[in-house]
């Protein structure tokens, strides 16, 4: 195999290979359409799903691809819903995609000022300092609760038909459809940047950041980059959850956010893209058929599964997956 | 005359962890082209020198300069896009990767071609085609595609070599290159070093003395974080000071 691969052709082909699109990667998104169809009283929770992929997709960026972790993830998906849901409540902006644009536009900017400072700091430093940041913000929500509404949060939101033709139906299908092309796009560029040689850099990061640093790679530029636009896709995904629930507290804030989009992402696998897929739509599966059975032990049990995940599938249920697919080729 | 110009110059270069002096007034310089060898008694403050060139350690006091250039002040990135680059007593490679990206990650990082967050890796063929050509410049071509993690240790020391000189240095600062790799296979990376670009001016670390008088055209020796002195290979193996300090270890020198 070696011998025949040795040509800077075939070596180049090797590096493009994995930028080109194989046949799985349409079979989730075959199942949001199904789902569409097969489920139309579920589109509500289908939503939320959508957006908690979104949510998981943005932190799979910064923690998967360039090893940056956080605790403080939220304060980016709360920047981006107050943003949108301020907008529509309190100045009548209500076009939804303009809203979403601001929203991404507002939270990038978080994630620039703020990235730009912590990720001098990296590893147990940095997640507290994520996470301090992430209550600050949160605290001085609750302090100015005349603009974020407190704790009774910004309602109110009133929004406009998308493209000014499509009407919200009761039952949420506009939400999930719109929901599931704002995903797609972003799931696009955030496919296009990690197998960019940029992209390339940020695994080179993650795995080795002295040698990086010995070869001269502008180390925090790329980090502030990449934490900027997680951030905006968070933010997005954030006035995603406003306009679709019509109204935002400071829960889309809170620590318990940054913390359930962190196990869904390990969950799921983290540096593979799709581990966001799978991460969020299960937990957030199990969190509306378990929490129904039993509200008070639903958590227990998904602490159970992360734990099992973390011990024995380094690489989430998609890693677990990957490697099962990997022993039937063997097989075969 | 290229002999004549300096690659790498300290002046009085000294740095302290509190009262422990671990360079001191250090007067170095390497010429575009050397060949040298940075010897000394274990705790002789050998990789702080290093640290203190590459700029992963700041001077308590003196100069670093590159090609005349006082780099002091510079980080060490900046010194590495200026020209410095170094292996690691230790491989520091990008394990996940193949040997083949460990490179290019090197070639795009100096070219610039990493800023780009849009186009495919791989789409720009002269990343590829220069680092497969350092590839194999080390005979490591047939390798390319496979986990860098899955390749013996010895074969590993060439990535961690391949990745210095895809840098296109000026200066390479070699830490114990030969350290882990079985006598039987050190004349591998003896025959590398005989091939390196002519221009680039080499210093090595190494404790193993065969490497180092095969390989170094002249030869430091640092004691306690100062030179004690600088010559000849025949000269150096001479001298009675460094012998008491390696008790005739290299007596065939």
């Amino acid at each position: 195999m070696a011998g025949t691969e040795r040509s800077p052709g075939a070596a180049a082909e090797f590096l493009l290979r994995r930028h080109r699109w194989r046949p799985a990667e349409a079979l989730p998104w075959l199942i949001a359409i199904g789902a569409y169809f097969a489920f139309p009283d579920y589109m509500a929770l289908g939503t939320q799903i959508l957006i908690g992929i979104l949510f998981a997709l943005s932190l799979d960026l910064i923690l998967g691809y360039a090893g940056i972790v956080t605790l403080g993830h939220a304060a980016f998906f709360g920047t981006g819903a107050y943003a949108a849901g301020l907008l529509a409540a309190r100045l009548g902006w209500g076009e939804p995609l303009s809203a979403l644009l601001v929203a991404g536009a507002c939270a990038a900017l978080a994630g620039l000022v703020s990235g730009w400072v912590l990720l001098r700091y990296r590893g147990l430093t940095l997640l507290m300092l994520t996470l301090a940041a992430a209550i600050m913000l949160y605290e001085l929500g609750n302090a100015r609760a005349d603009i974020t509404g407190g704790f009774d949060g910004v309602t109110g939101i009133v929004v406009k038909p998308l493209f000014g033709r499509f009407q919200y139906d009761l039952y949420g299908h506009t939400y999930y459809l719109y929901a599931l092309a704002v995903l797609f796009v972003m799931f696009l560029v955030a496919r296009r940047i990690v197998y960019s040689p940029f992209g390339q850099a940020l695994v080179g990061i993650r795995e080795n950041l002295r040698r990086m640093q010995a070869l001269g790679s502008p180390v925090h530029r790329r980090l502030v980059t990449i934490y900027t636009i997680s951030a905006a896709m968070a933010g997005v995904a954030g006035g995603l959850f406003a306009q679709s629930n019509a109204f935002v507290t400071l829960s889309a804030l809170g620590f318990e956010r940054s913390a359930t989009v962190l196990i869904m992402l390990i969950l799921g696998g983290t540096g593979r893209l799709y581990g966001a897929f799978l991460g969020a739509t299960i937990y957030m599966l199990l969190e509306d058929s378990l929490a129904k059975l039993s509200p008070e032990f639903w958590e227990l049990g998904v602490g159970l599964v992360l734990v099992l995940t973390v011990l024995f599938a380094r690489g989430g249920l998609l890693g677990l997956l990957e490697q099962a697919a990997r022993r039937l080729r063997r097989w075969r | 005359m290229a002999m004549n110009e300096l690659a790498l110059e300290t002046r009085g270069l000294s740095k302290n962890f509190g009262a422990l002096q671990v360079a001191r007034a250090i007067d170095f310089r390497l010429e575009r082209g050397a060949r040298r060898a940075l010897i000394g008694p274990n705790g002789a403050g050998k990789t702080t020198f290093v640290n203190l060139i590459t700029g992963v350690l700041r001077p308590s006091a003196g100069a670093v300069l590159l090609r005349g250039e006082d780099v002091t002040h510079r980080s060490q990135i900046e010194r590495a896009r200026r020209g410095i680059a170094r292996t690691f007593q230790i491989n520091q490679l990008f394990r996940g990767l193949s040997v083949l990206e460990n490179v290019c990650l090197a070639v795009g990082e100096r070219t610039g071609a990493c800023n780009n967050l849009w186009r495919a890796a791989g789409a720009r063929p002269e990343v590829v085609d220069e680092s497969i050509g350092v590839l194999e410049a080390l005979r490591l071509q047939d390798d390319a595609l496979r986990p860098v993690g899955e390749l013996p240790y010895g074969r590993q020391r060439l990535v961690e070599l391949a990745i210095a000189l895809a840098q296109r240095p000026k200066v390479l600062l070699l830490d114990e290159p030969a350290a882990g790799v079985p006598s039987a296979e050190s004349h591998i990376i003896l025959e590398v070093f005989e091939r390196l670009p002519q221009d680039i001016a080499v210093l090595i670390i190494e404790h193993d003395m065969d490497v180092v008088f095969r390989f170094a055209r002249s030869i430091t020796v640092l004691v306690a974080g100062a030179i004690l002195t600088e010559g000849a290979p025949r000269d150096i193996a001479a001298d009675e000071r460094v012998r008491a300090l390696y008790l005739g270890e290299h007596a065939h020198g």
